[in-house]
């Protein structure tokens, strides 16, 4: 089973994604979404060495609800952070300790840094304990690292690595 | 009334985009010039694309949901392009306004002084023993 399915969260995204790129549900297509998102996976099985599992969906949703959210009011931010003055903007490069370790959720926690209000993370630690991540106005650098802690990994963590 | 929804969207999302771009002009250095595309755009991107599903679901037999894959894989592709992009300049170790942190991150070429490692070794104790957030002060 494993070896035939060897990510069962992935095959149904990808026949799902299939399903949005033709625009319609026909079995014919359905057919063939499910057959891809049975061959890829099985094919690109070298890139993909981490197993995925979602502990909890339900957080998942709200993570995702949260992000978008998160994403919406960034936009305003940086809008009108561009269109003040730059020379009062405090830009800054902050050292984000992790608690997290699967690839798959620290590179979704950095995807949602970039993605949020005036922060983009910027590189990966060797060891991958730390994400510089560089803030477009922050005056207190421990308050934005208690806040992506809290509003971010912490979610994430819950999903994809405590039981 | 669709009508005015899709101009609301079409005339937010064309000036969320050129915010997005005028952010290149008026930065100051490459750091704080990334901002711009990564986030200004998302939002503006995506209010054309909610106009443009509205309107060809509108206009055509059946609902229109390229946008909404559109949307994912912009969403998903957006961060890792700048990340790169700002990982590729702090290689190049471009001038930046905001100050590095006290940690040996720069280290790859030994271009760090000794004043700045001498923090290293009780920030990173005290940040890996204790596994709690800090409470902002």
């Amino acid at each position: 089973m494993a070896r035939l399915l060897p990510h069962p969260i992935l095959s149904p995204t990808l026949a799902c994604l299939w399903l949005l790129l033709v625009n319609s549900i026909t079995p014919g297509q359905i057919f063939l979404g499910l057959l891809l998102g049975w061959m890829i996976p099985l094919l690109t099985l070298r890139f993909w060495p981490e197993a995925v599992t979602i502990r909890k969906p339900l957080t998942l949703l709200r993570y995702i609800g949260l992000l978008l959210i998160d994403i919406i009011m960034a936009n305003f931010t940086v809008a009108r952070l561009i269109l003040g003055d730059p020379d009062r903007l405090k830009p800054i490069f902050v050292e984000l300790p992790l608690d997290l370790t699967s690839d798959l959720a620290i590179s979704l926690l950095a995807n949602s840094i970039t993605l949020t209000p005036g922060t983009v993370s910027a590189r990966l630690s060797e060891d991958r304990r730390y994400l510089l991540v560089h803030a477009l106005n922050e005056a207190d650098p421990d308050a934005l690292i208690a806040t992506i802690k809290r509003r971010y990994e912490r979610p994430l963590q819950e999903i994809f690595e405590l039981c | 009334m669709l009508e005015y929804l899709l101009s609301f969207l079409i005339l937010t999302g064309a000036t969320l985009t050129f915010i997005g771009s005028l952010g290149l002009l008026r930065l100051k250095d490459f750091y704080m010039r990334l901002h711009g595309p990564t986030k200004a755009t998302t939002l503006g991107v995506g209010s054309l694309l909610i106009a443009s599903a509205l309107f060809f679901s509108s206009h055509n037999a059946g609902i229109s949901l390229h946008e909404v894959l559109i949307t994912v894989f912009l969403v998903i592709t957006a961060p890792v392009s700048a990340h790169l992009l700002a990982k590729a300049a702090l290689h190049l170790n471009l001038h930046s306004f905001a100050k590095m942190p006290a940690k040996s991150t720069k280290g790859e070429d030994g271009a760090d002084d000794d004043a700045m490692d001498t923090q290293t070794p009780e920030e990173k104790s005290s940040s890996s023993d204790t596994h709690v957030p800090r409470k902002p002060v």
